[in-house]
């Protein structure tokens, strides 16, 4: 299984790497995340593990999360709880606590969020088509433009690029490189950026693609 | 910004800047690494502009080089920025210098000096 954190994106900023040059980072919080429970093939169909990030008040949380906490030895109930899959046995017990000790400087890691939502958009901002000319009487400005042709073959074709909704998707960034871990303060800097807004949660798992 | 994402950045920032404004005349040290060898380059210019803050702070330094105006963007931080000598002191009006873009000849490299009080210099 590659080693998956629950985290936030704190922000970016810049340090200075090895050759003195400029590294853009992003700054990620990366656990601790507590194995709330831990499923396998024989009692689940499938094997995966339960962690959780973040914590919720106690008058917040439902009597079913508190619940479901308790029975794994975490005080509080969790803010985020998300499943990872694995297609082999997960040797991990509920109450283990992961952190970023297991990431290293230097290796890969894939992040994945959810994107920035930018509503109801366009073409011209959704999929960079070129849109019209501003002025001369025009009348063409930022519309779709053709869609596609007349009785033959007498319907839209699939995938026409068409104005709709934009962003708030999940994307995954693979192979960023760590550029430092403090394992005190639990926090991972990554470089380049990642998808969504400072604050939102991202999941931080071992690179899948980089090689070893 | 983020007060954790600020902390991040501590370490890299230089404890021991020369303190300069803009408008003041520099000499720029920077360490240049040819062949494995390592030799320091020298920029001299007038400080036209102060950007950033923290770690992304920069200042652009302008001279006029070979009757053509050269504008070099430096990071305050950089490791690679051996010193700053500051060889004048100026009185301006402005935070940015941008009007001597503008200038030519002896007035494009002139700016107001500051009058040191006696025994300063």
């Amino acid at each position: 299984m590659n080693y998956t954190l629950l985290g936030k994106k704190l922000g970016m900023t810049q340090v200075y790497g090895s050759d003195n040059e400029v590294v853009p980072v992003t700054v990620l919080q990366a656990g601790p995340c507590p194995v709330l429970q831990v499923k396998t093939v024989e009692s689940d169909g499938y094997n995966a593990i339960q962690i959780g990030f973040d914590s919720k008040k106690d008058k917040n949380a439902s009597k079913a999360a508190l619940g479901h906490a308790k029975k794994a030895g975490v005080a509080h109930a969790p803010r985020v709880i998300k499943e990872v899959r694995s297609p082999e046995a997960i040797d991990a017990t509920p109450g283990d606590v992961l952190d970023v000790s297991k990431f290293e400087v230097g290796k890969k890691v894939d992040v994945i969020g959810n994107t920035k939502g930018k509503g109801f958009a366009g073409v011209m901002k959704r999929f960079n088509t070129k849109g019209g000319p501003a002025s001369h009487g025009s009348m063409f400005h930022r519309r779709i433009g053709s869609i596609g042709l007349c009785q033959w073959p007498g319907h839209v074709f699939k995938n026409q690029k068409m104005p709709g909704h934009m962003g708030a998707k999940q994307r995954t960034i693979q192979n960023l490189e760590i550029v430092s871990i403090d394992a005190e303060k639990n926090l991972i800097l990554v470089k380049g950026g990642i998808p969504g807004a400072n604050g939102d949660t991202v999941m931080i798992r071992s690179s899948i693609k980089a090689k070893k | 910004m983020n007060a954790v994402v600020n902390e991040v950045t501590k370490e890299h920032l230089k404890a021991d800047v020369t303190p300069f404004k803009v408008g003041d005349g520099v000499k720029v040290h920077t360490r240049v690494v040819e062949g494995g060898k390592e030799r320091i380059q020298i920029f001299a210019g007038i400080v036209i502009a102060l950007k950033g803050s923290g770690i992304n702070r920069t200042f652009t330094v302008r001279r006029i080089s070979y009757g053509e105006g050269v504008e070099k963007v430096f990071p305050v931080h950089s490791p690679l920025i051996s010193q700053i000598e500051v060889d004048k002191e100026s009185k301006t009006m402005r935070a940015r210098m941008y009007y001597l873009r503008d200038l030519v000849g002896k007035k494009a490299m002139q700016v107001k000096e500051k009058r040191l009080a006696k025994g300063k210099h």
